[in-house]
């Protein structure tokens, strides 16, 4: 039986042509995979996906409502399927989802600001000008990454946004961003792929000498990145983006019309599937953004004609894919943005920024489910008396609970400082179990 | 102060010293602008015991400055014609004569349009106005106060007065000018305020009333975006936009946290403006000019700080943008000799340049030596400057770099508008946008696999190792002459050096495993690696 590379050659033909290329050793640093067993997908394994809400979305308006307060707003609350859960009136297939579910309804989180709401929420640290903390996402791929061995795409793809920088973990961990389309951009010809091997080893040839010039890391980043864009573009899982292509040896097929449907014909919809698609392949962390949330006015009809039908539908779509395909106990759900929105309503009928008491949603994953954490006060402006308040790095302690990332996983900064994983948040008791 | 110099220049082994040997006194007053640069730099040396790289040798030094400078690199013509140039003082007049092209005022146009505007396309702001603005701006190196005060005051159609630009994109959003405010004071001031627009920020020095007095002086703008009929569909359609004098006067009313509605009059350092005046923008133009206490105004420390960081790497705070007591300078009198120097030459742009490039920590090797590895800012360190700090290019910079080390016997015939185009569209892959009410942008552009990608696979780098007739490469390899030549000038062309003799032999393994029908092909490859490098992408 031929053995087929990805470049579509016969393995046979391509070593040699690697071969003739005279520095077969070198080429074969960057084609890690070729020479690793690149045998089926373990199914079942932990992932996230997390949905970033860029803008900043008003909770007070989703999932905690306040239909007795002057803050309240036009929409009512409904019941969902967990028990003594309410939600809006305009999540209602997201409400019969619940059970799989849960709020964290008392984040108090200080930062009221876009970029360092984004990097706060990120990276569980507030911004600090001396060093770049690693996004969640980065710790993930950085985690992950030497496990997955039969992973040739990058362990950190951001589907339609960019959710920060890999930092002091270095760039082979940085995020990978797509559009919600999947299409990747300068895919090699056939002639490029076929000329790779030999132009690998020229490059290795010429940028050892720089590497090792005392130059710091950005010469060293450029090589780890380049093995990554290498492994990505001559990789059969690349399939995994492009929600209309079938890959039976990796288990995926083209997505029908009804699984399309079931998570929306939109971008957000597009970019949960994909994200599917990609944890299934092995990626254990996908960020989809949805924006458009950065509601300073006329809050409550760009909800209720635009943002939450959209929501409600993909949220909706993904929790049931995936517990339809037996994954749901293994991926972990996030919802979150920069920040809630201010319970009073501005002259304009809009929300600002408000970060002192709003809410965020987790699911799947294993955890205990169908639960509403804390609670906020009858205005929706400060944390209930008694509750306990949460910080990110609370939502990601529990996030990494659920994929088993040791809590007492420490990274060193480039400085040599040791940084706690997730700057010690601790994971929610009650969703642990 | 002389005694601390003469210790200095002992410490030295082997690095240059461009101190003056003896300055006239020793007084610092006396000392010239790039002089106490020198003078200021090595002192924090000395005090974080730590020395100095050597000097770059001039082929890492010519490419670094036609990069920074130019906003490209330097041709195989340039390259060769500076290698074999030995007039004394060449790096300085180099220096000079690249201020003078029109690649410098291409490169800030670049710089500064982003800045004020975005790389993205926006609805209702002219690019190209914007351009034309700056353009005018740096070839005939107005005053940095001059600029400031037009983006800051400017009314008019888009594309006739193209600084309207700035205010257009930065009141896309019907925002009371809240972005504007920000940005401004981010962009011309060196202060983040963003923050105060909702409170009083616990580390800054803004107050949220100031930042409502600062927005007040905006609240005259008002935007008006034309439309006209399209004769062929009959259907409105966008036609330019401008900006016109507004009338408002009174107070800004804004909330603090408890709810408590307060007011904000137009004021800025405790300079009140009458609130019934009826351009406030126009005073705000002038107080922002104006020394404050003998203080010099806070526009020149912004800028020079911006200028720093361009040339560096680093300015004197981290990030460049935040400025004030909250964040201390890593060298304070450095920065404030150099702001008032530039506002004592009236806003030189030029002269700045030209101080900071002819400095001695500018013309050091990028290359750490372990007695001066702990000057690492991308550790976190306090930037000491002493060597070079690598950067990478900018997306433009890599843009015009590969135009230049490919085609660049054909490059400058397409009109400056056209190329600008090219590149703008090119420019669009590499977007994404933020879509919140900051307008924020970033780019894939950022060493990671899209860049990658467009490095090892686009049409650009087709093009680039093409061996068609009239090709760069084409070009090369029909010349008389042998293959170690040829070789040599692939180098010079993509990384303005020649190689080294063990990279030639190590090469000339790789070429024979092509073998003779494979040598065109040989040197495709190595040209694909060459712009592939971490060393043509990286600024050292």
């Amino acid at each position: 039986m031929p053995v087929w590379n990805n470049y579509g050659m016969k393995r046979r033909h391509f070593m040699q042509h690697v071969a003739t290329a005279a520095s077969t050793i070198p080429a074969l640093n960057f084609l890690s995979h070729v020479t690793a067993n690149a045998g089926t997908v373990r199914a079942n394994q932990k992932a996230c996906i997390l949905m970033w809400m860029g803008g900043g979305p008003p909770s007070i308006d989703i999932f905690d409502l306040k239909p007795d307060s002057k803050n309240g707003g036009e929409f009512k609350p409904i019941d969902t399927a967990a028990r003594d859960v309410q939600i809006s009136e305009h999540m209602p297939e997201t409400a019969k989802v619940f059970n799989d579910l849960s709020l964290v309804r008392s984040m108090s989180t200080r930062e009221a600001d876009h970029s360092r709401g984004r990097y706060y929420m990120h990276t569980s640290f507030v911004p600090n000008p001396t060093v770049t903390h690693p996004t969640f996402g980065s710790v993930v791929s950085h985690e992950f990454s030497g496990q997955r061995k039969s992973l040739e795409i990058p362990a950190f793809v951001s589907i339609s946004g960019a959710s920060g920088d890999a930092g002091f973990l270095g760039m082979a961990h940085a995020p990978f961003v797509v559009d919600s389309s999947g299409r990747i951009r300068n895919e090699p010809s056939e002639d490029n792929k076929r000329r790779l091997p030999g132009r690998l080893s020229m490059l290795e040839e010429v940028e050892s000498g720089f590497i090792r010039s005392g130059r710091g890391d950005l010469p060293k980043d450029h090589l780890s990145v380049y093995r990554n864009a290498v492994n990505l573009m001559t990789s059969r899982q690349m399939a995994a983006f492009n929600s209309a292509a079938a890959a039976p040896s990796l288990g995926l097929e083209e997505e029908s019309s009804q699984t399309r449907e079931l998570y929306g014909q939109n971008s957000f919809g597009r970019g949960l599937l994909m994200a599917r698609r990609l944890v299934e392949v092995g990626v254990p962390f996908v960020e989809v953004n949805m924006g458009g949330w950065d509601l300073h006015q006329n809050v409550f009809q760009t909800l209720r004609d635009q943002r939450l039908p959209q929501l409600d539908r993909g949220i909706s779509g993904l929790v049931q894919d995936l517990k339809q395909r037996s994954m749901l106990d293994d991926v972990v759900l996030v919802w979150m943005g920069e920040f809630g929105r201010t319970p009073r309503i501005n002259q304009n009928v809009g929300r600002d920024h408000w970060a002192a008491s709003w809410t965020t949603m987790i699911g799947g994953g294993g955890l205990k489910n169908g639960q509403a954490i804390g609670a906020t006060d009858p205005d929706g402006i400060r944390i209930a008396d008694g509750s306990k308040s949460y910080l990110p790095g609370d939502i990601w302690a529990t996030v990494a609970f659920a994929l088993g990332i040791p809590r007492t996983t420490v990274h060193t900064s480039k400085r040599g400082r040791p940084m706690k994983l997730v700057n010690g948040g601790m994971p929610i008791k009650q969703l642990t179990g | 102060m002389l005694r601390q110099l003469l210790t200095v220049s002992l410490i030295f082994t082997g690095g240059p010293c461009l101190i003056p040997a003896s300055p006239a006194s020793g007084a610092e007053s006396e000392l010239s602008t790039t002089e106490f640069i020198d003078q200021q730099i090595t002192q924090a040396w000395v005090d974080n015991n730590v020395r100095p790289s050597t000097s770059a040798d001039e082929e890492e030094w010519v490419r670094r400055v036609y990069l920074d400078i130019a906003g490209r690199i330097p041709s195989l013509q340039e390259t060769t014609a500076w290698l074999d140039d030995d007039t004394s003082r060449r790096r300085t007049i180099l220096i000079d004569s690249l201020l003078e092209t029109t690649d410098y005022v291409r490169n800030f146009t670049t710089i500064w349009t982003n800045e004020c505007i975005g790389r993205g396309i926006s609805r209702r702001v002219s690019r190209s106005g914007m351009e034309k603005f700056f353009r005018d701006v740096f070839a005939k190196n107005r005053p940095w106060n001059d600029v400031v005060r037009d983006l800051i005051t400017a009314e008019g159609h888009f594309e006739e007065n193209g600084a309207v630009n700035y205010i257009l994109a930065q009141t896309q959003m019907n925002d009371d000018a809240v972005q504007l405010t920000a940005r401004t004071t981010r962009l011309f001031l060196g202060q983040q305020v963003q923050c105060t627009q909702c409170h009083n920020h616990p580390f800054n020095d803004w107050k949220q009333s100031q930042f409502w007095q600062f927005n007040s002086f905006f609240r005259q703008v008002r935007r008006i975006d034309r439309r006209r009929q399209d004769p062929s569909s009959g259907r409105p359609v966008d036609d330019y936009s401008e900006i016109v004098l507004g009338p408002f006067n009174g107070p800004v009313y804004f909330e603090t946290r408890n709810g408590l509605m307060h007011v904000a009059f137009p004021e800025l350092q405790g300079r009140k403006v009458d609130p019934d005046d009826s351009d406030r923008r126009a005073k705000l133009g002038r107080m922002l000019v104006e020394p404050v206490d003998g203080e010099t105004p806070q526009i020149a420390r912004a800028f020079v700080n911006r200028m720093w960081a361009h040339f560096f790497g680093y300015g004197f705070t981290r990030p460049v943008d935040d400025m004030g007591p909250h964040n201390p300078a890593s060298h304070p009198d450095l920065l404030n000799r150099l702001s008032a120097d530039f506002v004592a030459a009236g806003y030189d742009v030029k002269e700045l340049i030209r101080w900071i490039a002819r400095s001695q920590a500018y013309s050091l090797t990028s290359r750490m030596e372990e007695y001066n590895e702990i000057d690492n800012p991308s550790a976190g360190e306090m930037p000491l400057f002493s060597h070079a700090y690598v950067k990478s290019m900018q997306a433009e910079q890599l843009y015009d770099s590969l135009i230049v080390a490919t085609n660049a016997h054909q490059s400058g015939n397409d009109p400056w508008d056209t190329q600008e185009q090219q590149r703008q569209r090119w420019m669009q892959q590499f977007i994404v946008a933020f879509d919140n009410d900051e307008n924020d942008e970033t780019t894939t552009f950022n060493g990671t696999i899209p860049q990658a990608l467009m490095l090892m696979n686009s049409e650009l780098t087709d093009k680039a190792v093409s061996v068609e007739a009239g090709s760069f490469l084409h070009q090369v390899l029909s010349q008389s002459g042998s293959d170690r030549k040829k070789l040599q000038q692939l180098y010079l062309a993509a990384l303005s050096r020649r190689p080294t003799r063990n990279e030639i032999s190590r090469l000339q393994r790789q070429f024979q495993s092509y073998g003779r029908d494979g040598r065109v092909a040989a040197f495709q490859d190595l040209f694909w690696a060459l712009l592939n490098s971490n060393e043509f992408i990286l600024v050292h």
